[in-house]
């Protein structure tokens, strides 16, 4: 009926006229507006702020500075929401002006003299793990922190996660081959064409009304209790339609200065909007990482060991750092069936601005490390590269790196994806070609899997409410980042009451007061968490439906079925009552009435999934593995370095495709997210750590007619307690982009390409053979 | 202190006069915006870079957040709120153009003002505008789609109502 | 946003406007002149940029101008990029032009702008730069012409008041061999790594640069070395490196040394595909 179908997204008139409406859009007059004053320096200590002048520009209504301000952050309480004593990255808070026009702020903000006294800054985790390093943290001891994360005090070190998976001195001995690669990139940027914007109101009853642009309208709600002291139920978070995410939305920054702006006028209602320089450097970015992998394989290419170091670039506070640097620990090895494995990942502090998720979340950071190894290995061992990945390619009876078994509705299908990939690719053709005397053609591969890393009681509920005419109202707590996850939604709440999906109508903005929780729009795991709780809403609807029904006609509950608008006797379908005729109470011709309005309500709590064991990392951190492999098929200029990316294939099982477009949208998006983030997307740091590329003009993605042809397939091996067996996909497009791009460049320049960006000038240098050591 | 420079001005927006009070100093964007409440166009960058501000003035793609309101005076402005069920409208939507859909407007405004300008645009010429706009969530691919469509059936799909 | 105040004006002729921007100093205020306002109001907002008036030449006939006589075409300051590309009376300048930012901004971007502005690039005056091209200046003193050479020097040297009117280049130009290529660090939108422009004019080669150094710039010294046919290719193009002016820019685009690198092939390519005539050498 509506699965399977490539239904148009529910607000997709609202889009192409302007009509839809995001954070910033909406405007009240009398609202005030905030704006940040932020640090030139990427380490220094706040001497002194003199806002003396600030505070003379006609219309400031409040200045706020750090002092008495909490720390914060998700798993370590590191970070004061202004900075306070020390500014610890490049466009950090120092203090935030509140006045009634944007124009009067920045006037002011402009005027704000800050006296910092420089500290020396640190650019790399490796930097940061020296014996001297200065640190960044001095009082990591003393941070709160939540039960599971081991910040090493007195280092820059704000977490290790380890691995530690069977035996790895028989793991060597039993390799006859052993290879050691380093690879690495500088933190870079989300760059979601809105930027981040968030307001607060503190009404006279104390009810905290904040809206936002954000992953996580419920965990603000968490985290303004927790850090504030607030009541949770008293807080009220509205997210309207979000203008593109990708993990970077996920952390709470500006809900925290807004609520604090709020306060400072006695509760008045404050914007805070970031401009694009502050969205690209104030609020959390792209982890950096700095890795290194080593792999031992027998002669004929079965890997039996791999040896992990990751050192993560976490920025100058931890917030979500830590997870993408554990959730990378939990797949490090990739999806390769590898019995020993050590791996120690690090999140690691510097003078950067601070990591929130990204898209894929550590998989595209891990599968870059454990992709270019495997392309290293292949050479040694003289392997075709995808005989090798498909050799080891993990399957049911595997475990993870956590020890978690796979069965075939846990993991999808790896060697069917390399299979079909192969074909697609036509890889036994040619894998490298010389065209002319100046060119050459190369193809590159990846695996990709992934699985969500989220707190382990982490759910989803949805409510059903119908309407006189019998259609029907998904309310559900998922924020429309873009994924079309609230349209999918709808499709399955039409197949499951057998109804038209044009008769369901989908709640697009969240409001945590009346939508049910989602735990946050992350980790792909909207469709399935939201999915399940749909169906448990649509069942609890049907069963009311069927319960009044069966009044009516008088017949058992068990002989009735929903459908078509209707409820009717299954082996009489001409005996039946509209849905719409009781959907709100049902009215005897006497008048008398029963039921009531039917609301459907289901929710949907992660199952089975425990923390990571702290010495060895046994654990289960996700419910199911998506994987993929994917490739890419270049065009090398031999003579200035200049390159063109000619296609990019992507064969993903996807479990069900419950909408073909969109779903491959998704993949399309997530891919060229990956080739633009691997081509050209890096943060560019003068020597004492500043960025100084922090705009769309110097920091430039992808534009129209860059793009390579795309080509992708999916596989449907369903997980069995998904909705219709569909896995998450939203990021999985972009974890092997990367990788690959850099093994097809690598194999037509002929030398080994392991740091990102892959600029032509890049390439150049490792040809003349400046050796840019990573660490 | 600086004298205010508020003063009223006649604008021409989507075939409607208005009339607002803004600063000589604010440009388009922020006047369509927050005097006019025509919130399609977006400030992606306010530098010019990625193109989510664009409307038209004069029907030319201009951006908006580098153009000063009281320069359009006499000019006639279209915003996407102005295009009602345009064939680039209904292109972008059968052929799943947008994902989050802040970009949009702006690539709207654009393809539109194209198509108008150049009904055989070859892929040269395509480029040449659509690189103006940044998307973050499509692979662009089906905005190619979407703006081949509707110049492939150029003369025979009549654009409703726009200004 | 401009966070300050500004005072807009509109002059309907050269005359207002010099006369305007004299008023508007006398009263202590700082006037600008402004065309597209592309950069005016981006550097604003970051205080790169102060101003208390904006002074739009949009509307004056004369910097609207865009004529082609038997002798020469004439091309107002306060044209578009856009409307130059697609009017095409001077292909190299066209190609020059289309590089610059992107279409869209390119209807906002006026030549003049491009020419007079802060950003270092300035890759329109490069196609003047190798016509011998004559700027008309206006100012206090009424409207003169010159030589873009007395006028351009790395940027423009106009006095207060002074503002760019029109260019002006000998038709005979616009129909000389030329070259035009631009490579920026990576994607074809951006600011460039190396833009190089060329034209063949009297069997020799006239070559101008941007993006090499923080200023745009043509040098007889370059293109003697360039034009030294008694010497071997390599030889030629090595010597026209050594005599680039310095600093070779070394920044967020690329290092010099890639830079240098990029050049040299370009150079190679414009004595190729101009006919260089080389005598010995060959490729390298």
């Amino acid at each position: 009926m509506a699965i399977g179908k490539s239904i148009i997204r529910k607000e997709a008139w609202d889009k192409v006229t302007g009509r839809a409406k995001y954070t910033n859009d909406f405007t009240e007059k009398g609202m005030l507006h905030a704006k940040l004053v932020t640090s030139p320096y990427a380490h220094a200590r706040i001497r002194a702020i003199d806002a003396k002048k600030a505070r003379a520009i006609p219309g400031v209504r409040a200045i706020i500075t750090g002092e008495g301000l909490p720390l914060t952050g998700e798993d370590l309480r590191d970070r004061p929401p202004i900075a306070f004593d020390k500014v610890r990255y490049h466009g950090e808070v120092v203090a935030v002006i509140v006045a009634d026009t944007l124009v009067q702020a920045e006037k002011a903000a402009n005027l704000v003299h800050v006296a910092y006294e420089p500290l020396p800054a640190i650019g790399t985790p490796s930097e940061a793990l020296k014996e001297d390093a200065p640190l960044i943290h001095e009082q990591l001891g003393s941070y709160q922190k939540n039960k599971h994360t081991y910040p090493e005090p007195n280092t820059n070190i704000a977490h290790r996660t380890k691995i530690r998976k069977g035996n790895m001195e028989r793991g060597w001995a039993e390799s006859d081959v052993v290879v050691e690669t380093r690879v690495s990139f500088s933190p870079s940027d989300h760059i979601a064409m809105e930027t981040r914007c968030a307001t607060a109101e503190i009404l006279p009853d104390g009810q905290i009304m904040i809206s936002a642009s954000s992953q996580s309208p419920f965990m603000i709600k968490r985290l303004i209790s927790t850090y504030f002291g607030e009541d949770a139920g008293n807080i009220v978070v509205h997210t309207p339609l979000v203008g593109g995410a990708y993990g970077g939305k996920a952390p709470v920054q500006l809900e925290l200065l807004a609520y604090l702006a709020a306060k400072a006028v006695r509760g008045r209602k404050v914007r805070v909007w970031n401009t694009r320089e502050e969205d690209m450097i104030t609020s959390p970015v792209h982890i950096g990482l700095e890795a290194a992998v080593k792999l031992g394989a027998t002669n004929d290419g079965y890997i039996k060991a791999a040896e992990i170091l990751f050192l993560f670039d976490g920025g100058a506070y931890s917030d979500k750092a830590i997870d993408v640097s554990r959730a990378a620990a939990v797949d490090c090895t990739g999806p390769y069936h590898i019995e020993n494995v050590w791996c120690d990942s690090l999140c690691v502090y510097t003078n950067h601005p601070y990591a929130a998720p990204f898209r894929g979340f550590g998989h595209s950071e891990q599968a870059f490390a454990i992709e270019r190894a495997l392309d290293l290995l292949a050479e040694k061992l003289d392997k075709d590269k995808w005989e090798l990945r498909r050799k080891n390619a993990i399957r049911p009876g595997h475990t993870t790196p956590t020890q978690v078994p796979l069965n075939r509705s846990n993991v999808g299908d790896l060697p069917a994806c390399l299979d079909r990939l192969r074909e697609l690719m036509e890889w036994d053709k040619w894998q490298r070609i010389e065209i002319d005397a100046y060119t050459v053609q190369a193809k590159g591969i990846s695996c990709a899997w992934k699985t969500s890393t989220i707190d382990p009681d982490a759910s989803s509920g949805v409510i059903l409410t119908f309407n006189s005419d019998g259609s029907v109202n998904v309310i559900s707590g998922v924020v429309e980042i873009g994924t079309g996850t609230k349209t999918i939604l709808a499709q399955i709440v039409a197949e499951k009451l057998k109804m038209d999906v044009h008769d369901v109508y989908v709640k697009m903005d969240i409001d945590t007061q009346t939508t049910p929780e989602h735990w946050k729009t992350v980790g792909s795991r909207g469709t399935f968490m939201a999915g399940r709780a749909a169906l448990a809403a649509a069942d609890d609807a049907i069963r009311q439906l069927k319960a009044i029904a069966a009044c009516i006609l008088r017949a058992p509950a068990d002989d009735l079925e929903v459908g078509g608008g209707k409820v009717f006797l299954r082996d009489d379908p001409s005996i039946y009552v509209p849905v719409k005729d009781i959907a709100n109470g049902y009215k005897y011709p006497n008048g008398n009435a029963v039921g009531g309005q039917i609301i459907g309500r289901g929710s949907y709590i992660l199952r089975h999934m425990t923390p990571l064991d702290k010495e060895t990392g046994a654990g289960k951190p996700g419910p199911e593995w998506t994987v993929g492999a994917e490739g890419v098929e270049i065009e090398l200029n031999r003579r200035d370095y200049t390159y063109k990316i000619l296609k990019a294939f992507a064969v993903i099982d996807i479990g069900k495709v419950l909408n073909p477009k969109a779903a491959l949208g998704q993949v399309m998006g997530a891919m060229s997210m990956g080739l633009s983030f691997a081509s050209r997307e890096t943060f560019l740091f003068d020597r004492y750590e500043r960025v100084l590329n922090p705009q769309l003009r110097t920091y430039r993605p992808i534009r129209f007619g860059e793009h390579p042809e795309y080509i992708v397939e999916f596989i449907e091996t369903p997980q069995i307690d998904a909705p219709y067996g569909a896995r998450g996909v939203g990021e999985h497009g972009l974890i092997g982009m990367p990788a690959a791009l850099a093994n097809a460049l690598s194999l037509a320049a002929e030398v080994p390409l392991n740091e990102l960006p892959l600029f032509p000038e890049q390439i150049w240098r490792k040809k003349k053979g400046d050796i840019h050591d990573s660490f | 202190m600086e004298a205010s420079t508020k003063c009223e001005m006649q604008l021409l927006v989507n075939g409607e006069t208005k009339s607002v009070v803004a600063r000589h100093a604010d440009t388009l964007l922020f006047v369509l915006r927050n005097e006019l409440g025509l919130t399609g166009a977006k400030p992606g960058c306010l530098n010019g870079d990625c193109g989510a501000c664009t409307v038209l003035v004069d029907g030319i793609p201009i951006k908006s957040c580098m153009m000063l309101a009281i320069e359009t005076v006499g000019k006639a402005i279209t915003t996407s709120e102005g295009l009602h069920n345009t064939a680039i409208q209904r292109a972008f939507v059968e052929h799943f153009a947008f994902q989050c859909g802040y970009c949009t407007p702006g690539f709207i405004m654009n393809a539109f003002a194209l198509i108008e300008r150049h009904p055989d645009a070859d892929d040269r010429i395509i480029q040449e505008w659509l690189e103006s706009n940044i998307c973050r969530c499509t692979s662009y691919k089906e905005i190619e789609a979407a703006v081949k469509t509707v110049l492939a059936n150029h003369p025979s799909i009549p654009n409703d109502d726009h200004f | 946003m401009i966070p300050f105040e500004i005072t807009y004006h509109r002059p309907r002729s050269i005359a207002e406007a010099v006369r305007l921007f004299d008023t508007l100093q006398q009263q202590g205020k700082k006037p600008l002149y402004y065309g597209g306002g592309t950069e005016i109001i981006t550097l604003s907002r970051l205080h790169l940029v102060a101003a208390d008036a904006v002074i739009d030449i949009k509307h004056i006939p004369e910097c609207r101008a865009l004529e082609s006589n038997p002798h020469e075409l004439v091309l107002g300051a306060a044209l578009p990029l856009a409307a130059l590309e697609e009017a095409e009376p001077f292909p190299l300048l066209t190609k020059a032009a289309s590089e610059v930012a992107d279409r869209t901004a390119r209807n906002q971007i006026t030549l003049g702008g491009n020419i007079c502005g802060q950003f270092f690039y300035r890759e329109t005056v490069l196609p003047f730069l190798l016509s011998d091209s004559q700027a008309v200046i206006a100012g206090k003193d009424g409207v003169r012409q010159c030589s873009i050479h007395d006028v351009f020097q790395r940027h423009i040297r106009l006095k207060p008041g002074q503002f760019l009117v029109q260019m002006k280049v000998d038709r005979s130009y616009a129909s000389l061999p030329h070259f035009h290529r631009k490579r920026r660090k990576q994607g074809k939108v951006g600011y460039p790594l190396v833009t190089a422009a060329a034209i063949k004019k009297d069997g020799q080669i006239r070559v101008a640069l941007s993006g090499m150094c923080p200023f745009p710039f043509r040098s007889t010294e370059v293109e003697e070395r360039l034009n030294a046919r008694h010497l071997s290719l390599h030889d030629r193009i090595a010597g026209a490196i050594r005599a680039l002016p310095r600093p070779i820019l070394n920044d967020i685009e690329g290092s010099a040394a890639y830079r240098l690198f990029v050049l040299e092939q370009m150079l190679f390519d414009i004595i190729e595909e101009l006919g260089g005539e080389e005598t010995n050498g060959g490729l390298h």
